[in-house]
């Protein structure tokens, strides 16, 4: 695989940033709101990515990460009356604090035991919002209250529920994500993850630490993840207990192979593309699980590498 | 009621949730022992033998036993059916990697789920038991299909026992999960034998759910819980071992029984569901299992 020149990879990101900034103000309402939201959930995917494409670990509970951003933003205002930044800052530190913990104990295994292990922190996660109901909101959820969202700079007051505003800071989490998703890939650690991802074995014969290197992957993808989910409690309102049940670990992954695993944009594409499918599809039908389904087993049969995958094997073998 | 019939009682209904986890879980335990594939649609399979219970039994008339053991003949046959096509059309094509097949049964999973809410609907249906009769101890009564549940769960456990320790089949099924690429050079139909356990498996599961419906309703999402515990109880009784499965069944579902009785349900699921994992990430070969090779 060729390797592009940073002028050429960071031109392309950039450009992908610019055109989401210029659809802002030709997109009709609706999808104006729907792409604010898939850029969110696009930066999930993206945290995803950085386990599941660069270093080979399959989770199947990324929704508890998720979940952690979602309810340490939304209950530290709900519950504590904190202030946007400080929220914020609390979703990530929940992020931070339990992939760090998950990291430590899912990493003695490995292959299918992972997935399990996962799997079962994740459900863990989501039986303790509904037992703690009378905090959290068990399934009902809770609503983070307008007045709450506003961010203060000075005399400067944003409203975060306003439409345009909801936008520009959704692209603004995303950009942060995706060039930093860049950096990391094109350093010498991402080097590293990547030769994890390969072979384990001998990326340890040659002297790097794996597991030190595969927990501080862990540790940057859940925080990522954190981010979408704290960012999604502040700008959609909402914190439920739906976000953290296992359809949500099982989604990124699907966004993720669909859009192409270790692509830095196929997380975006991924998303963007099965948002569209299961809008234009539930004109027809309600059964969009049944999408999801077919989805899955279709990409796994036919097109594991997902579309940026493909292209990327096929015609632009220096696509990062 | 005082505490000793209480703790009686949590027993009972301890043990006739071994008995179905038990079956369940055999069905998973075969499946991952012998193919090495993690099947995460195993819970699907028990709802549609319970969906399909409730069919058949609606569709027969008469006495409600007909229709009950034309279910429990009919269900699970159908549902091994089904198993044996998406083994052949998915699992096969993927070469059984154990990490895409994984990907594969969570979408055999929603389009199961997504096919069941579309032609069953969302309610709640119940299936009548075939025989109603209580027996009566000296401080509740009990019902006695419940007993008979154990009982028949019992039984299949000991002919699947007998099947695989004693029958050639047995013995194939066994040569193959130790070594596939000496049993296909051996001339056993390796391929054969992984269409034949997935529908076995996902058979028993739906033996499973046909005994429990009668007591529990038939549910678009029942196959959920089931999914989880019957995990736990591979994990446990480690991988591939029958012994340790149904010792693990047992366990789980008394401490299910009785913790759920004394305490919150979802307090007793969060403990177990934390204890398990600790158990695959510090001792991954279970309590019972040996070392893998």
């Amino acid at each position: 695989m060729s390797e592009a020149s940073p002028a050429k990879a960071y031109g392309l990101h950039l450009g992908v940033i610019a055109l989401l900034f210029g659809l802002s103000f030709v997109l009709p309402d609706y999808y104006h709101g729907l792409l604010a939201r898939i850029m969110v959930l696009a930066v999930f995917a993206m945290g995803y990515n950085m386990l599941f494409g660069y270093v080979g670990l399959l989770s199947l509970g990324h929704a508890m990460f998720f979940g952690a951003g979602l309810y340490g933003a939304g209950l530290a205002i709900i519950q504590l009356g904190w202030s946007v930044p400080a929220a914020f800052a609390a979703g990530l530190a929940c992020g931070v604090v339990l992939s760090a913990i998950i990291g430590l104990l899912a990493l003695r295994t490995t292959g299918v035991a992972f997935m399990i292990v996962t799997m079962m922190f994740a459900q863990v996660f989501y039986l303790l919002i509904l037992y703690f109901a009378a905090w959290t909101g068990g399934d009902q959820g809770q609503v983070v209250p307008q007045p709450a969202r506003v961010l203060t700079f000075g005399a400067t007051v944003l409203d975060l529920t306003n439409p345009t505003v909801r936008y520009m800071s959704a692209l603004a989490l995303f950009s942060v994500a995706l060039l930093i998703t860049l950096a990391i890939v094109r350093s010498r650690y991402g080097r590293v993850l990547v030769a994890i991802r390969e072979n384990e074995e001998r990326t340890k014969m040659l002297g790097f630490d794996t597991f030190s290197n595969k927990l501080s992957a862990v540790v940057i993808s859940g925080t990522i993840c954190a981010a979408s989910g704290a960012a999604y409690a502040l700008l959609f309102g909402y914190v439920g207990s739906s976000f953290a049940s296992v359809q949500y670990s099982i989604l990124p992954l699907l966004w993720v192979l669909l859009g192409g695993a270790a692509t830095t944009l196929g997380p975006l594409i991924g998303t963007l593309f099965m948002y569209y499918v299961i809008d234009i599809t539930s004109g027809y039908t309600s059964a969009y699980l049944l999408i999801v389904g077919v989805a899955l087993i279709l990409l796994v049969l036919f097109f594991p590498k997902g579309i940026l995958g493909t292209i990327r094997q096929r015609w632009l073998g220096w696509l990062p | 009621m005082h505490f000793g019939p209480h703790l009686l009682l949590a027993t009972l209904e301890g043990l006739v949730t071994s008995a179905v986890l038990a079956l369940t879980a055999l069905g998973l335990s075969l499946v991952f022992g012998v193919m090495r594939v993690v099947n995460v649609a195993h819970g699907e399979f028990f709802m549609l033998g319970a969906v399909l219970a409730w069919a058949i039994s609606t569709a027969v008339s008469g006495h409600p036993a007909l229709g009950f053991l034309a279910a429990l003949v009919i269900a699970p046959l159908i549902v091994g059916a089904i198993a044996l096509v998406a083994e052949r059309l998915v699992l096969r094509r993927l070469n059984y990697n154990p990490e895409a097949t994984i990907v594969a049964t969570i979408g055999m999973l929603y389009i199961i789920q997504q096919l069941a809410l579309t032609f069953y609907g969302p309610e709640a249906r119940p299936v009548e038991p075939p025989f109603s009769y209580r027996i009566l101890l000296p401080w509740f009564g009990y019902s006695g299909y419940k007993l008979s549940i154990i009982a028949a769960s019992a039984l299949l456990l000991t002919a699947t026992w007998l099947v695989l320790t004693r029958t050639r089949i047995g013995l194939i099924m066994r040569a193959t999960q130790y070594d596939a690429e000496t049993a296909q050079a051996f001339g056993i139909p390796v391929g054969r034998v992984y269409g034949g356990v997935f529908a076995l498996g996902a058979m028993l599961a739906a033996i499973a759910a046909v005994l429990i419906v009668p007591i529990s309703q038939a549910h678009y999402l029942m196959g959920q819980d089931p999914l989880l515990l019957s995990f736990i109880v591979v994990i446990i009784g480690g991988l591939g071992s029958l012994r340790g499965t149904v010792v693990a069944a047992v366990l789980i579902g008394l401490s299910d029984g009785i913790i759920s009785m004394f305490f919150s349900p979802t307090l007793a699921k969060i403990i177990a569901t934390l204890v398990v994992a600790m158990v695959l990430v510090f001792r991954p070969q279970g309590l019972f299992g040996t070392a893998s090779r």
